[in-house]
């Protein structure tokens, strides 16, 4: 039986009608699975992190709050500090390196020539091995007396170095080894950047009588900098997270010359079993990494082709 | 009255009576020895989680005869030293691990396992005639090797698997031609170093550990000589004394003026290359790596190696021991087959076998005096008669601490920087003053 509704004009039924969806209460039962995953791999373990960091944590005995005792240990551990400056050195050199060197290759590989084909295949190789089994390579090639570096120095009249076997050169000689891989990672995305420029500046150029540099100076360089700055964040990151290859060739040493944050971490954690401590030298390191990173995605934002 | 006399007759009779009344006990006992229980366990499986070396690569191998002495399934892995102790680390600190048999190190693990009370104290198993097989052979286990795995309240919570000793390898081809003869204390060590070494000709007397913390063996060793140790008896540190700094200024001489260069970034790996291509003429490190000296496919000296035993020092004559320890999980719930595997692991015949092959070293003593075993292995009689020389003079090669590998990289910085030109006693006075509040605090935790 069904009814007219004089206010509404609308026909009004007896039978149960299907209610309009409310988006506002309902919808969140679907982010659900999402927040909870996010809650489990990400926030639990940086605030249980944290809350570590505030104790003295014995593997296999028991937890002694110490407030923020960690944090002024780590604060004084000049250790930590040499540490932390290696592996702002270090970053700063597997960055900006691979970016000129990248970005050079990526100008060379943009142009037509033969063989382009393969010479870039060839050139972006080293990106695709795995870094432990390059690192044990490298080691190979780095020993003073029998590695292949310094026999081929010794056929052009040049002494043998002591490559990662002094604290002079060790970080040089590791960044030469990230170089070596990363460089193709920053050819490929400047190559994407200038495969998608825009012929008629250049062409406007042309009749201006503009030279290559000066095209290069004013029309590329500017149009390729969103792309090379993607390249610049992640090679940052990639830097600041450098374990493996370090780790392998030269454990940080000789001494203390190459240990960056993360190998004194690594050390903290599973070699002294320093829990509280390692927790704190996270966070810190975290921080740093964060604000390294939000003055980058600034700088980004800045430079977008429509700001 | 009647007298009741003996005569010498019945004596003997009654003589001879005895032992055979006494005879079915005796063969009750003897049955009991010759047919210990091996498959009382049978159907059963046990999870091993060894550290990846040569040994347990043999051990792998022939784990189907212990599965067919026992009835027992074995599920092992092997998985490299820096990642095993960091999975021991964490899985006996969880409290229950996955595993039931494993083997630490014990310079550097024994302390916390002993702590932890990770491992199962192996002395009443190892007292129980029922449980313990009658030609086990406690006794032939190295005295040193089983100080090393016994906790300080006494607790054997891991028997000695394996045990290196220090030794000085030589090349003898280098050594005749310079005319110079082993040296004979370790002082001489820098005197005949310095014959040896040509930089002309890409030679050097001597190559060892340079790297931080691989490197804190050898000055230790060099400590010895002077018979003390890091610790004195009352857990004070040795480190700073005058004894010290003349071993580490021993181990800076020859590693700055006599070793080749970048012999600061070397663990043993590189000074093995160096060693065995020739191009250093005395190599002071552990009979772990001797197989590799007498493999020509690795080594171009072969045949021409001279296994000297630890020169003597000013005061005495010592060789640094590593050794590793196997025990069972304390949270396993398979013990009693856990521990027939350790027997197995341990008796003499797989020993010996781990000897003949080259594969490792043994804790028992018997194989390195065994003439079939030193005629079968590739290693010559040299190797096997400066072994027997070193189990005399052996001790613990690092202090017996909990914040061990604290202690090897905190003076293992100050012994690259002296070879770096560092002088000896501040470098150690300083790190003696680092290391010693890390020390505090863990005897008081």
């Amino acid at each position: 039986m069904t009814a007219v509704s004089p206010a509404a004009g609308l026909v009004e039924s007896d039978e149960p009608q299907a209610e309009s969806p409310d988006f506002k209460r309902n919808y969140w039962v679907f982010a659900v699975p999402a927040t909870v995953v996010i809650l489990a791999v990400i926030v639990f373990p940086w605030l249980f992190t944290v809350y570590m960091s505030f104790h003295i944590w014995e593997i296999g005995g028991g937890t002694t709050f110490v407030w923020l005792d960690n944090y002024r240990q780590l604060f004084a551990d000049q250790r930590f500090h040499e540490a932390l400056v290696h592996t702002l050195v270090f970053t700063l050199l597997a960055t900006l390196i691979p970016i000129v060197l990248g970005t050079l290759a990526a100008l060379v590989f943009h142009r037509e020539f033969r063989g382009r084909g393969i010479l870039r295949t060839i050139f972006v190789m080293p990106m695709m091995a795995t870094p432990v089994a390059i690192a044990l390579v490298w080691t190979m090639m780095f020993h003073p007396q029998l590695g292949v570096l310094n026999y081929l120095l010794s056929q052009v009249g040049i002494p043998p170095q002591a490559w990662v076997y002094s604290p002079s050169t060790v970080i040089p000689t590791l960044v030469l080894v990230e170089v070596w891989q990363w460089t193709p990672l920053v050819m490929l995305i400047v190559l994407g950047g200038l495969a998608g420029l825009p012929r008629e500046p250049y062409e406007s150029a042309l009749i201006d009588g503009a030279n290559s540099f000066q095209m290069f100076v004013h029309i590329t360089f500017p149009l390729l900098w969103p792309f090379i700055l993607v390249a610049l964040i992640i090679r940052v990151i990639d830097a600041l997270k450098v374990f493996d290859t370090i780790f392998v060739i030269s454990s940080g040493g000789p001494g203390t010359a190459s240990e960056t944050i993360n190998i004194f971490l690594y050390l903290q954690a599973f070699a002294y079993y320093n829990i509280g401590y390692a927790s704190a030298v996270v966070v810190v390191f975290f921080a740093v990494i964060v604000a390294i990173s939000l003055l980058m995605l600034h700088v980004r934002q800045k430079t977008k082709w429509n700001a | 009255m009647t007298t009741f006399r003996i005569s010498r007759r019945r004596l003997m009779q009654a003589a001879a009576i005895v032992p055979i009344l006494g005879a079915p006990a005796i063969v009750r006992r003897a049955n009991a020895q010759s047919s210990f229980d091996w498959k009382r366990y049978a159907g059963e499986k046990i999870d091993v989680a060894l550290t990846k070396t040569p040994r347990n690569d043999y051990f792998q191998s022939v784990e189907h005869e212990f599965t067919e002495l026992t009835g027992i399934e074995v599920s092992s892995e092997q998985i490299p030293e820096q990642q095993a102790r960091q999975k021991q680390v964490i899985e006996f600190a969880s409290g229950s691990p996955t595993f039931d048999v494993t083997n630490i190190s014990l310079a550097v693990m024994k302390r916390l396992a002993g702590k932890g009370q990770w491992l199962e104290d192996l002395r009443p198993m190892l007292d129980d005639p029922e449980q313990t097989a009658p030609d086990f052979d406690f006794a032939d286990i190295s005295r040193g090797g089983v100080a090393f795995s016994t906790q300080a309240d006494g607790r054997m919570d891991t028997l000695p698997c394996s045990l290196d000793y220090f030794l000085l390898y030589y090349n003898k081809e280098l050594f005749e031609q310079a005319g110079v003869e082993f040296p004979t204390s370790m002082d001489d060590i820098v005197q005949v170093a310095a014959k040896l070494t040509k930089p002309e000709n890409n030679v050097y007397g001597f190559v060892s550990r340079g790297l931080k913390n691989a490197n804190v063996p050898v000055w230790m060793n060099l400590l010895f000589g002077q018979d003390i140790d890091a610790l004195d008896a009352g857990g004070k540190l040795m480190t700073d004394t005058d004894e010290a700094i003349w071993a580490a200024n021993l181990y800076r001489t020859l590693n700055k003026d006599y070793a080749p260069p970048g012999t600061i970034g070397f663990n043993w790996s590189e000074c093995q290359t160096t060693f065995t291509q020739g191009y250093a003429a005395m190599w002071l490190d552990s009979t772990a790596w001797a197989r590799a000296m007498e493999d020509p496919a690795k080594s171009r000296i072969a045949g021409k190696v001279g296994y000297g035993v630890m020169p003597a020092g000013p005061k005495a004559s010592a060789s640094a021991i590593f050794a590793e320890g196997i025990g069972i999980a304390r949270g396993s719930k398979k013990k009693g087959p856990a521990w027939l595997y350790l027997q197995w692991y341990l008796n003499k015949k797989n020993q010996s076998m781990l000897v003949q092959t080259g594969a490792g070293s043994s804790a028992r003593i018997s194989p390195f005096k065994d003439p079939a075993v030193i005629e079968n292995s590739p290693l010559p009689r040299a190797y096997f008669d400066m072994l027997v020389k070193s189990i005399d003079i052996g001790r613990p090669g690092l202090p017996d601490i909990i914040p061990v590998t604290e202690f090897r990289d905190t003076f293992g910085v100050a012994l690259t920087n002296m070879i770096g030109g560092a002088e000896a006693a501040p470098e150690l006075k300083a790190a003696t003053e680092a290391f010693r509040p890390i020390l505090e605090k863990s005897e008081k935790a």
